[in-house]
């Protein structure tokens, strides 16, 4: 029998308030499976299950706020005899458990969730961003999400909006209604402050030292530009692409730049996982992370960071990959300033700072030319590594993007 | 096709990709990216959306001829019969 737990989601996450279950007792779960949302400073969340059996007992309520360790649900192992007369496990999906619900409150339908794809499908352009507690909500109220003002980060439509807009909602005895309901504005500062936390908490404990190094970019952005000339829009590639995949693989290659410091321990990480840094319109950023990237092909990273920055603005982040990144790696797009020396985000250990790209007299050859060059600022944690390994970060990195065909 | 039905469809597109803009704040000259604040993902996005809507396969190399609202009215009207 586990225990499922409110999970950190983050450095500095002490709380988070439960907005909507989507498993009920007797559903069956999978490792990955979503089965909670919580509303965090970051934006409600998605939380996944670690563990397989079936979901004996749901020891939270909507609308409750919860530290960080506090019980969630029990979930018992497959083979585990049901205690009481909860119902047999079902070996295909439910829809929803009969009659379980029947006595309790009107709550979101049971289901199981099928199996996070390596890759979800991009929310097509048109679909209004909603929270999923919103979307559900708006769907047993079968309210027009499009009628709906959002008023959470980028306007995205949260489980409160759908209550204020819904015909006589008022008297809907919901348990998620004792939620106060989120403010034009507060949900931003709300992750004002969390970024506040974190990055203070960074700049006071990791001992930050910076590397930089102007790489000619050239040859990248013109195999791009060649590579991208005879395709659809859908398969396209950015640059920023290939910056997450030299950053990655670099990142494999120097052990000391992957990982995370705990305990006064550094523990360098199997996989890597860049948090990839993504600036919320309205304000804010948050850096989830592209799970186990090294294994990608690039094309596959541009869907997945396609994927993630759609999520991202939408709020439908899971908190895996709130918590998983080993390495970030912050850009500033397309245009604009030259270089960013970047703070670290605990408990990783390094950051890479990618400035917008500008083109440059450069020497090639011994000729000067333009050529668009990209200023690559490694932010490391001096606990960890010195220069040397950070050097043969930047090194690495360089080699990569300067031969874009091997990306 | 009309320009208003243009502006309509490429206004409808903009949301879907940014849906904190407000399509009536939109004014004809607002740069995409210096003034609406898209970054390259975004206008990858809108480029595959008015793909998609308009079978309108609009190359990398044209991005700058839709970069404010009256423009892309101009660029699609021109390229789509």
């Amino acid at each position: 029998m586990g225990l499922f737990a409110m999970p950190s989601l983050g450095a500095d996450m002490e709380a988070g308030t439960l907005v909507e279950w989507l498993v009920q007792p007797g559903d069956t779960v999978k490792r990955g499976d979503i089965v909670a949302v919580v509303e965090t400073q970051k934006g409600a969340i998605e939380i996944e299950c670690f563990e397989e059996g079936t979901v004996k007992e749901l020891k939270a309520e909507l609308g409750q706020k919860l530290p960080v360790g506090a019980p969630l649900a029990l979930i018992g192992a497959e083979g585990e005899a049901p205690r009481e007369a909860a119902p047999p496990p079902v070996a295909e999906p439910p829809a929803s458990p009969p009659s379980a619900t029947a006595a309790e409150p009107p709550r979101a339908p049971g289901r199981t969730m099928p199996p996070a794809p390596a890759v979800a499908p991009v929310t097509p352009p048109g679909q209004v961003a909603a929270s999923p507690a919103a979307r559900i909500r708006a769907e047993e109220l079968q309210l027009d999400l499009a009628e709906v003002k959002g008023t959470g980060p980028n306007g995205v439509i949260l489980l409160g909006d759908i209550e204020r807009a819904a015909p006589g909602a008022k008297g809907a005895p919901r348990p998620a209604q004792e939620t106060a309901p989120p403010k034009t504005g507060s949900q931003i500062e709300e992750m004002r402050k969390a970024i506040a936390a974190a990055m203070t908490r960074s700049k006071q404990t990791i001992p930050h030292f910076y590397l930089s190094q102007t790489i000619d970019v050239q040859p990248a952005v013109d195999w791009l530009a060649r590579r991208n000339a005879d395709l659809p829009p859908d398969q396209r590639l950015l640059l920023g692409a290939l910056f997450v995949r030299a950053a990655t693989l670099a990142a494999a290659r120097v052990g000391t730049s992957n990982g995370h410091f705990t305990d006064g321990v550094f523990r360098p990480a199997d996989t890597v996982n860049p948090g990839i840094a993504i600036a919320l319109r309205g304000g804010g950023l948050v850096a989830p992370a592209l799970m186990d990237a090294a294994e990608m092909t690039l094309d596959e990273t541009m869907a997945a960071m396609r994927d993630l920055v759609t999520r991202a603005r939408a709020g439908r982040l899971r908190g895996s990959e709130m918590t998983a990144g080993t390495i970030t790696v912050s850009s500033l797009g397309e245009t604009g300033a030259e270089g960013m020396a970047g703070v670290i985000f605990p408990p990783q250990v390094a950051l890479v700072g990618l400035g917008a790209p500008q083109i440059r007299p450069w020497v090639v050859d011994g000729a000067v030319e333009p050529r668009t060059v990209v200023t690559l600022t490694l932010s490391v944690d001096h606990r960890v590594s010195d220069a040397r390994q950070a050097a043969r970060y930047v090194a690495e990195f360089e080699d990569y993007i300067s031969a874009p065909e091997s990306l | 096709m009309k320009d208003d039905e243009i502006r309509a469809i490429f206004l409808n597109e903009l949301v879907g990709v940014a849906p904190d803009i407000d399509p009536k704040t939109v004014s004809d000259d607002d740069h995409l990216q210096d003034d609406l604040g898209l970054d390259s993902m975004d206008v990858l996005n809108l480029v595959s959306a008015l793909h998609k809507r308009l079978d309108l396969n609009i190359p990398e190399a044209d991005y700058s001829q839709i970069a404010t609202l009256k423009m892309a009215v101009g660029y699609i009207s021109k390229h789509v019969g």
